[in-house]
């Protein structure tokens, strides 16, 4: 996508300047985005880069301290996440908003219930409610076999996607994935992939949180780099290769420790399942500290 | 991971494992299990004659009443320790203006629900409040209601039991819904019935129901997505010390007195009959029928002890025993629930 065309769209979310400061700690400073709908925006960052404030903020759960949101245009504050979902910002956090125990209709529609009925005799829908989530999670390409099972019994990939899908069904214009495949394997991360493409597809504006970039590269328009509360910049993918994106997020002077990882990174790829854990221990084994 | 339409690792599951992941199957079973033992062992001596049979239904009843409220309120989550406290205290609010004041026996039943609703809307605000876990602040309550309930008690009447009612509730149209039997049956087992009826319709059929259980899961996602976490707290609170004032109101009116020290311990047997019938601990999971089948296994154990001619005071052993065997084989279920594939 040129500059130009872009420029033509108006943004979805366009975040200026904002700061989050906690007593004395500056969690983030002066951090500028804008993300298009039909877009996914990869957030890039270590640790502690601010990643998790800046979703936080726009998710609701924070106000900032300095800064403005404006969504598709209009200034917005937050009060509770609530409002946020209220305005058409779903966030799948890590920890899933799922419970395990309950069956994955009863999560898909947990607060937002379809009814049946009137007054006193209103009645959860089920029936709707089944064949719903078994139509949306179909369009994701994964068959629940039983809509009344337990969100338990499914992979993680497909929690995941239970999540996603149940954002958008309920009219999410910006999805926020806080490391949706963080804790997932080759395959399972692939099917989540697979599904923040099909969202971007639909218009949706795709705001990707991440540590992995091999998970990133492959889905995302452009990228944030968040290093210590404060932005890199955005890039667009064009203007990047993953080993720029590799080396902006960690900071540049530790090469040798990143050549290490990316070694890593490369040849697990390979055996599948087990990258993104063994990624993440090897930057802390070494010491990898901004 | 399955990616295409079909799931080649789609397998029929059978019934019998469809059935081990109901909640109330451990309470269902142990209820079979119990009733046989006790009708072999006990059955010439009355467990199974009607009598027998409606002595064990009513203890059942009573405390099943209790059940299904603290069932609802421990898949919401939370505990209600101030249940057995609740009963003596709306004992003496029915009985001490009826004794006392003159009051109608059916204004007297309408205020003790109207204190029952206030005090359930106390624990549930505090417990939204102060975010302490709710064992905690009604153990606080349990003491407070015990506590205020004797000395007020004292304070009007002298004394800690108020009776003389029996008159006055029989010819009261409210109290004639919580006396005697119809068809031989005591009203207390119609009140078990329509009260674990409309728990486990407003728990699987409606939208508050599907709250309960995502308030119990998980309360800050079920927030997130737009349930009134508060209100369903409250609600349930409240739910408990109606139940509680049910079971006093039964019990005064049919015994004509009250007494400061009535419903003793009934927290625990109404928590113990709720875990029994599959409720977890941690909330979120659960039924209503389960508290059912809990209750009427404790009467049943409680009066076939009786009827087998053992000293009821090894009731307590059987007691804490089927405690312990409910929650490992609940711990069973559960993983067999949640495993993930």
């Amino acid at each position: 996508m040129t500059v130009s065309a872009r420029a033509e769209r108006d943004p979805l979310i366009r975040i200026t300047d904002l700061s989050k400061f906690f007593g004395s700690v500056i969690a983030l400073q002066g951090v500028t985005m804008t993300v298009y709908p039909g877009e996914v925006m990869c957030l890039l960052g270590d640790n502690g880069a601010g990643k998790s404030t800046l979703i936080k903020t726009l998710s609701g759960v924070h106000k900032p301290s300095q800064g403005e949101i404006e969504i598709e245009g209009r200034p917005v504050t937050f009060n509770s996440p609530k409002d946020a979902l209220d305005a058409g910002i779903a966030t799948v956090h890590q920890h899933l908003a799922i419970q395990p125990l309950m069956s994955v209709t009863r999560n898909f529609f947990m607060g937002r219930e379809p009814t049946r009925g009137w007054g006193p005799f209103r009645t959860f829908d089920l029936a709707f409610a089944e064949t719903t989530v078994r139509e949306e999670m179909q369009k994701m390409g994964i068959d629940v076999r039983d809509p009344s099972q337990a969100v338990g019994t499914m992979s993680g990939g497909e929690r995941q996607c239970v999540a996603i899908a149940r954002a958008v069904y309920f009219g999410a214009k910006v999805l926020i994935l806080d490391e949706p495949t963080s804790a997932l394997g080759v395959k399972q991360a692939a099917v989540v992939l697979r599904y923040i493409a099909q969202a971007k597809a639909k218009g949706l504006a795709v705001v990707f949180i991440t540590h992995n970039v091999h998970h990133a590269y492959p889905v995302a328009d452009a990228f944030t780099i968040l290093k210590r509360g404060r932005s890199y910049g955005t890039f667009r993918k064009s203007e990047l290769t993953r080993e720029q994106v590799l080396e902006m997020m960690a900071g540049g002077q530790e090469l040798d420790a990143l050549e290490a990882e990316i070694k890593e990174f490369t040849r697990s790829d390979g055996d599948g399942g087990v990258a993104p854990q063994t990624s993440k221990t090897v930057r802390r084994e070494q010491g990898v500290k901004p | 991971m399955s990616t295409t339409v079909s799931d080649e690792r789609l397998r029929a599951v059978s019934p019998w494992r469809k059935l081990l992941s109901r909640p109330e199957l451990g309470a269902v079973a142990g209820a079979v299990l119990v009733f046989i033992f006790f009708a072999v062992v006990a059955g010439d001596s009355g467990f199974l004659n009607f009598r027998g049979v409606v002595s064990w239904l009513e203890v059942s009843a009573q405390l099943g009443i209790l059940a299904v409220a603290a069932a609802l309120l421990m898949i919401g989550g939370e505990f209600d320790l101030s249940m057995g406290s609740m009963i003596g205290a709306a004992g003496m609010v029915i009985a001490i203006p009826v004794a006392e004041y003159g009051w109608p026996v059916w204004a007297a039943i309408l205020l003790a629900f109207a204190v029952a609703l206030l005090i359930g809307y106390l624990n549930g605000t505090i417990v939204n409040r102060t975010r302490l876990p709710s064992f905690i602040v009604t153990l606080a309550s349990l003491f407070i209601l015990r506590g205020l309930t004797i000395g007020a008690t004292r304070l009007i009447t002298g004394r800690t039991q108020v009776s003389g009612l029996k008159d006055a509730a029989e010819a009261d149209p409210l109290a004639r819904l919580f006396i005697g039997d119809i068809f031989g049956v005591p009203v207390s087992v119609y009140w078990w019935v329509a009260l674990a009826v409309i728990a486990t319709w407003i728990l699987l059929k409606t939208r508050p129901g599907n709250w309960i259980f995502g308030v119990g899961g998980d309360p800050e996602a079920a927030r997130n997505t737009g349930v009134p976490v508060n209100r369903v707290r409250i609600a349930l609170f409240m739910g408990t010390a109606v139940a509680a004032t049910i079971f006093a109101a039964l019990q005064v009116l049919d015994f004509g007195s009250a007494d400061v020290t009535r419903g003793v311990q009934k927290e625990f047997e109404a928590i113990i009959a709720a875990v029994i019938g599959g409720c977890l601990l941690t909330g979120g999971y659960g039924s209503a029928v389960g508290a059912v089948f809990g209750a009427l296994v404790f009467g049943m154990v409680q009066q076939g002890i009786f009827f087998t001619g053992v000293n009821t005071d090894w009731f307590q052993v059987f007691l804490g025993a089927m405690l312990l065997i409910a929650v490992v084989f609940n711990n069973f279920i559960r993983r067999r629930a949640t495993e993930a594939k």
